[in-house]
C-alpha cells in the first residue's frame, strides 16, 4: 500500500454535482489492491453515492479496522480524514468519533474477518447502540492479507484454494444485523453497481446504524470452483430481494412503474427510498419478515439481496443520550467547566 | 493486666461488620461526627468483592496531629462480626478495648484478659424495640453508634447533626434515628463505665478541609478538565469515578435552557471497547477518558500502542488494585506503574500522573486533559482502590477563575488557510509534538490519514527504515518534553543534612509523612521526594545523585517505581533500596518506619556510635 499521488488533471466537461464537484474530487489514491478485487468496486460505488448525494467530502470520517478491506479508505475521499485503526476495533473508534462530533457522517469500512470473527463483538455493540452511521462489511469469505484462511462467513461445505473444506457453520452478518436492532441492513455484491450504488445512499442518508453486507470476491484467494464467494457463484445465486431508486428531498418524483410492484419508504432526511420489489410477499420495514426472506432463500441456497430491513424513524445514540445538538467537540470553556464558585459550593458540601 | 490505654483524639477504631448488613451508613456517621467535633480523622474501609454477607471493616483513625494514613493497631475493635471474631480480637492493641454484642454469652475462652471487654446486648435492645427484622438491624448500628458516643464522650450533638445530614430529604427518618441513638446511649450510661480511656475533645483541627474519596474528586476533575466523552466497563475499584462523572455532570454540565447534555457517557461492552471510544473521541477532537483498574488495562493494551503511535490524546483512570490476574479485586496496590508506563507492543512509553490524594485527583484529573491534548497522547492518572475509593480529609479543591484549557496544536481551518504546508508528523517546534487537524476543519486542507502502520511525516504509509526511525525518535523527543509539561516533584529535605534519601509516591504519601517524623524523632534523618509524575523530572536524578542511598518506597512486589527509576534514567540499582509492603491493605507509618529503621541501623552502625559518645 506505498503512497501514489494520482494526477490532479481534470477533463474539463467532467460533469459536476450540485456542490459543483466532480467524480475526481471524491476519489482518493490509487488502489494497491489485486487487479478485479471486488473491494475496489465497492469503492467506486462509494465514490459515486457521495458524488451523486453532492456530500461534501471533508465532512466525511472513513474509519477501518485491519485488513484488506480496511485498506480501501485510502483509495476514495481523499479530501476526508480517514482512520485505520486495529483490527476488529473499527466500530468502537468510529463510536467514539461520533460522540465527538454528530455532525459528520461517518463510514465504517471493515471485513468478514474483522467484523465476523475478532471484531464481532464490536460489530454487534455498535449495531444495537444505534450509532449513527454506515458500516460497510466487505465480505469475500476468506482472509486475503494473510492469504486464503477461512473466514467466519466462509459457508459450510466451501473449499479453500489449497482443498481444504469449511465444517463451520457460517455467520450471517445480515441477519445478526436484523436480529440486533439495526434500522437498516441490506446486501448486495460488488459485481452488481446497479444495486449497489442506491443502497449505499440510501444508507448514508439514513439516520441510524445502516448495515451493508456487500460480498465481494477475493480473486487471489477465494475465486475458485469450490467457493461460495467467487464472482461465478455469487451470480448464479444472487437472488435479489428489490431494487432500489433514490429521490431526495424536493427532487421530483420521475420514476414511474406499474403498481403492485413497487413500495416507498420515506426516511426521516426526507429522502424516498422506491422499491421495486421482487418478492412480493416482503414488506422492508417488517423487521420478522426480514429475518424470515434471509432464512428462506438460505434454505434454498440462495444470496438473498436487496434492501432487507428499514427503519423510516430511526432513533440514533446522541438522541438515545439526550446530548445538546452542538457536537460535543466544539463546545468552549464556557460551555464545559463549572468555575470557581461552582466549586466553592462543592466544597461546602463535602464539609 | 497491662494499663488500659488512655489517649484523647489520637486513637484507631476499627469496625468489623457483615456486608450488607447496613453497617457502612453507621460507620459513616461515627466518622464523620468526629469531623464535625474538629478533630481529623482518616477512615478505609476493607470490604470483600462481594455484596451481602462476608467480612467487612470499617477503620477510624481519629489523630488530632492531621496523620492521614493508616497508623497499624487497633485500640478499639467493634466486633460485630462472629465469623471473623478471632482475628479481630487478636487484632488489639494490649490495653485496647473490645465492644460487642453480649446478647448470647461468650465462653470466657473467647476473650483476652489484656484488653478491656464492653459487652452491650446490642441484639436484645433491638429486639425488644423493634418487631421488624429489617428495622432490627438497621438500628441495631445506630444502637451501637449511641453506646460508643457515651463510650467515648462524643458530642451528641455533632452525632445527630450528622444523622440530620444523612436523612436530608427524607426528614421523617430522623425521628426514629434519634430514638435509637438515645437507645444506646442510654443503655452505656446506665450499664458501663463511661468513658472509656479513649476519648474524643472538640478540636479546632480539622480547617476548611473536605472528605470526600479520589474517585468523586478525579471525575470531579475531568469535569472541570473538559472532558465531553467517557466510555467505560465496570470493573472495582474504577466503577465509582465513572459513575461520580455522570452524578456530576448531571448537576453541573446540563444546558441550563434545555437540560440537554454537553457530555456523552456510554458504558462499552469490555475495556477494549472502552478504550477504543475514548481513542476514536480523542482523534476528532473531544476530550474523553475512561475509569479502570488493571486487567482492564491490560485489555487495553493494543490500542494504547495505537494512541501512542498514532499520536492521539485520551486520558486513563487507573484506579489500580491487587493482582495480578483478578488477584484481590476489593484490596489496594500500586502494580500497575510497568504495565501503564510500558503498555503496548513495540517501544512505547507513556505519561503518568501519580496523585496523593482526592485533592489531587481533582487537580490531576483536569490537569490531565491538558497534557493529552497537548502532548498528543495517552495519559494515566495512576489512582488506587485506598485513595479511590475511601473519604480522605483533603485540601479543599480550588480552581483558577482565568484557567482555560489547553486544547495543544490543532490547526483550524483559518490557521490551515495560512500555513504554508500542513504535514502531519512534522517536528516544526522542535518539542517533538506535531501539529493535527481535526476531522471535518477544510474543504481541501489538513486531511489526512491515522494509521497504526509507519508512516512518514506527511503522514503517508511506508515501511522505509528511514522514516520510521525517524519518527520514533521524534516520539522519544516528545517523551523528553514531557518532563517539564507534567507535575514537578516536590523535595521534602531532612532537618538536619541527610546522606540518605526517601522517595516515594501516591497513596503512601500519608503514611510516608508520618514514618519521616517518627524517624527522624529516632535520629533518622532522611531527605525526602514526593514523586508526582512519569516521565521523571530532571530533579528526581538529581536528588538521587545527592544521597548514598535512596529507600524507595512503594506498594508493589516488584518494586515498579525503583525499576523505572533504573530504566530511565540510569540509577545504580544498588543505590535504590526498595521498601515494600503489598498485601493489600493500605501501607501504614509504622511498617515503613520500621521496615527503614531496620535497614537504616543495619548499615549505619558506625555513624550511630560516632553520634553517640
Amino acid at each position: 500500500m506505498s503512497y501514489l499521488p494520482k494526477p490532479k488533471l481534470h477533463h474539463p466537461k467532467l460533469p459536476t454535482n450540485a456542490i459543483g464537484l466532480t467524480r475526481r474530487d471524491y476519489e482518493g489514491a490509487i488502489s494497491t489492491l489485486c487487479a478485479g478485487c471486488g473491494h475496489d468496486s465497492i469503492s467506486a460505488a462509494i465514490i459515486q453515492a457521495c458524488f451523486n448525494l453532492a456530500i461534501p467530502p471533508h465532512r466525511v470520517a472513513k474509519l477501518s479496522g485491519i485488513g484488506c478491506s480496511s485498506k480501501t479508505p485510502t483509495y476514495f475521499l481523499g479530501a476526508a480524514h480517514g482512520f485505520n485503526s486495529v483490527h476488529g476495533r473499527m466500530p468502537s473508534v468510529l463510536t467514539g468519533a461520533y460522540l465527538a462530533n454528530r455532525e459528520l457522517i461517518y463510514l465504517g469500512v471493515s471485513g468478514d474477518g474483522d467484523s465476523a470473527s475478532i471484531g464481532f463483538g464490536q460489530f454487534a455493540h455498535s449495531i444495537r447502540r444505534g450509532v449513527n452511521m454506515t458500516y460497510i462489511v466487505e465480505n469475500n469469505g476468506v482472509y486475503g492479507l494473510t492469504k486464503g484462511q477461512f473466514s467466519a462467513t466462509s459457508d459450510l461445505g466451501s473449499v479453500a484454494k489449497k482443498g481444504t473444506v469449511n465444517t463451520d457453520q457460517p455467520i450471517d452478518l445480515a441477519a445478526i444485523a436484523v436480529q440486533l436492532g439495526a434500522t437498516f441492513v441490506a446486501r448486495s455484491f460488488s459485481g452488481d453497481k446497479d444495486q449497489l450504488v442506491p443502497l449505499i445512499e440510501a444508507a448514508l442518508l439514513h439516520e441510524g446504524a445502516a448495515f451493508l453486507d456487500v460480498i465481494s470476491p477475493c480473486v487471489a484467494f477465494n475465486n475458485h470452483p469450490g467457493s461460495t464467494k467467487s464472482y461465478d457463484y455469487v451470480r448464479e445465486h444472487n437472488d435479489a430481494l428489490n431494487r432500489l431508486d433514490i429521490m431526495l428531498p424536493r427532487q421530483e418524483i420521475t420514476a414511474s412503474y406499474a403498481p403492485g410492484e413497487m413500495t416507498e419508504v420515506m426516511q426521516h432526511d426526507g429522502s424516498v427510498l422506491r422499491l421495486r420489489k421482487m418478492h412480493a410477499d416482503h414488506d422492508p420495514t417488517d423487521r420478522a419478515s426480514a429475518m424470515h426472506q434471509i432464512m428462506d432463500r438460505k434454505a434454498a441456497g440462495e444470496i438473498l439481496t436487496g434492501l432487507i430491513f428499514v427503519d423510516p424513524n430511526p432513533t440514533a445514540l446522541h438522541e438515545n443520550l439526550g446530548t445538546v445538538p452542538a457536537p460535543l467537540n466544539a463546545l468552549g470553556d464556557a460551555e464545559l467547566c463549572p468555575g470557581a464558585e461552582a466549586l466553592e459550593r462543592v466544597n461546602a458540601s463535602l464539609r | 493486666m497491662p494499663q488500659p490505654i488512655t489517649a484523647t483524639n489520637d486513637f484507631v477504631v476499627k469496625f468489623a461488620n457483615v456486608n450488607g448488613s447496613g453497617s457502612a451508613s453507621a460507620n459513616g456517621l461515627f466518622a464523620k461526627s468526629i469531623l464535625r467535633m474538629g478533630v481529623p480523622i482518616a477512615s478505609r474501609n476493607i470490604f470483600p468483592s462481594n455484596i451481602q454477607g462476608l467480612p467487612t471493616w470499617f477503620e477510624v483513625r481519629v489523630c488530632e496531629a492531621g496523620h492521614m494514613g493508616r497508623r497499624g493497631g487497633v485500640d478499639m475493635m467493634v466486633a460485630m462480626n462472629p465469623q471473623t471474631w478471632d482475628r479481630d480480637v487478636a487484632e488489639i492493641e494490649p490495653g485496647g478495648y473490645l465492644f460487642y454484642d453480649s446478647t448470647r454469652p461468650m465462653p470466657k475462652s473467647k476473650f483476652r484478659d489484656d484488653i478491656t471487654v464492653i459487652g452491650c446486648p446490642l441484639t436484645e435492645i433491638t429486639n425488644n424495640a423493634y418487631s421488624d427484622p429489617r428495622q432490627r438491624q438497621l438500628f441495631k448500628n445506630i444502637v451501637y453508634l449511641g453506646a460508643l458516643s457515651a463510650l467515648l464522650d462524643m458530642d451528641v450533638e455533632a452525632v445527630k447533626a450528622c444523622i440530620a445530614a444523612q436523612f436530608k430529604g427524607k426528614e421523617k427518618l430522623v425521628p426514629a434515628n434519634f430514638a435509637a441513638l438515645e437507645m444506646g446511649r442510654d443503655w452505656a450510661q446506665q450499664n458501663l463505665s463511661c468513658p472509656i480511656g479513649l476519648q474524643l475533645k472538640r478540636a479546632d483541627a480539622v480547617g476548611d478541609r473536605i472528605f470526600v474519596d479520589g474517585n468523586q474528586a478525579a471525575a470531579l476533575g475531568a469535569v472541570y478538565g473538559g472532558a465531553t466523552v467517557c466510555a467505560w466497563y465496570p470493573i472495582t475499584p474504577s466503577t465509582s469515578l465513572a459513575e461520580a462523572f455522570e452524578k456530576h455532570c448531571g448537576r453541573l454540565r446540563k444546558d441550563p435552557g434545555t437540560g440537554a447534555k454537553r457530555y456523552g457517557i456510554v458504558q462499552a461492552e469490555d475495556e477494549l471497547a472502552s478504550i477504543g471510544m475514548v481513542i476514536g473521541a480523542g482523534w476528532n477532537g473531544a476530550r474523553a477518558f475512561t475509569a479502570t483498574s488493571g486487567p482492564g488495562v491490560s485489555l487495553m493494551q493494543e490500542f494504547l500502542g495505537l494512541a501512542y503511535f498514532a499520536e492521539i490524546p485520551a486520558v486513563l483512570f487507573d484506579v489500580q488494585r491487587a493482582g495480578p490476574s483478578t488477584g484481590m479485586p476489593t484490596r489496594t496496590q500500586q502494580s500497575d506503574l510497568l504495565s501503564a508506563a510500558y503498555a503496548s507492543h513495540g517501544d512505547t512509553k507513556h505519561v503518568m500522573l501519580l496523585p496523593e490524594d482526592p485533592a489531587e485527583c481533582f487537580t490531576f484529573g483536569a490537569d490531565a486533559f491538558d497534557l493529552a491534548d497537548r502532548l498528543q497522547t495517552p495519559v494515566f492518572v495512576m489512582l488506587d482502590l485506598d485513595i479511590g475509593m475511601n473519604d480522605w480529609l483533603c485540601e479543599p479543591f480550588k480552581w483558577d477563575p482565568n484557567r482555560k484549557m489547553d486544547r495543544g496544536k490543532v490547526l483550524t481551518a483559518a490557521d490551515l488557510d495560512m500555513v504554508a504546508g500542513f504535514g502531519r508528523y512534522r517536528d516544526v517546534d522542535g518539542d517533538g509534538i506535531p501539529y493535527r487537524t481535526w476531522p471535518g476543519t477544510h474543504p481541501e486542507k489538513g486531511a489526512f490519514f491515522t494509521r497504526g502502520t509507519s508512516r512518514d511525516r506527511e503522514a503517508r504509509y511506508t515501511e522505509d527504515g528511514g522514516p520510521y526511525v525517524d519518527n520514533m525518535q521524534r516520539l522519544l523527543r516528545k517523551f523528553h518534553t514531557a518532563r517539564s509539561l507534567v507535575p514537578r516533584p516536590i523535595a521534602m529535605p531532612a532537618k538536619d543534612k541527610a546522606r540518605d534519601g526517601v522517595i516515594f509516591y501516591g497513596s503512601t504519601s500519608a503514611a510516608m509523612r508520618e514514618a519521616l517524623a517518627a524517624l527522624e524523632a529516632q535520629g533518622i534523618h532522611l531527605d525526602a521526594m514526593r514523586i508526582r509524575a512519569f516521565p521523571f523530572h530532571d530533579d528526581v536524578a538529581a536528588f538521587i545523585a545527592a544521597h548514598d542511598r535512596v529507600f524507595v518506597v512503594e506498594q508493589n512486589r516488584d518494586a515498579q517505581l525503583r525499576t523505572l527509576l533504573v530504566n530511565e534514567e540510569e540509577i545504580d540499582p544498588a543505590k535504590l533500596v526498595p521498601v515494600l509492603h503489598y498485601d493489600g491493605t493500605p501501607i501504614t507509618a509504622r511498617f515503613i518506619q520500621s521496615a527503614i529503621a531496620d535497614r537504616a541501623a543495619a548499615a549505619n552502625v558506625l555513624p550511630f556510635r560516632k553520634a553517640t559518645p
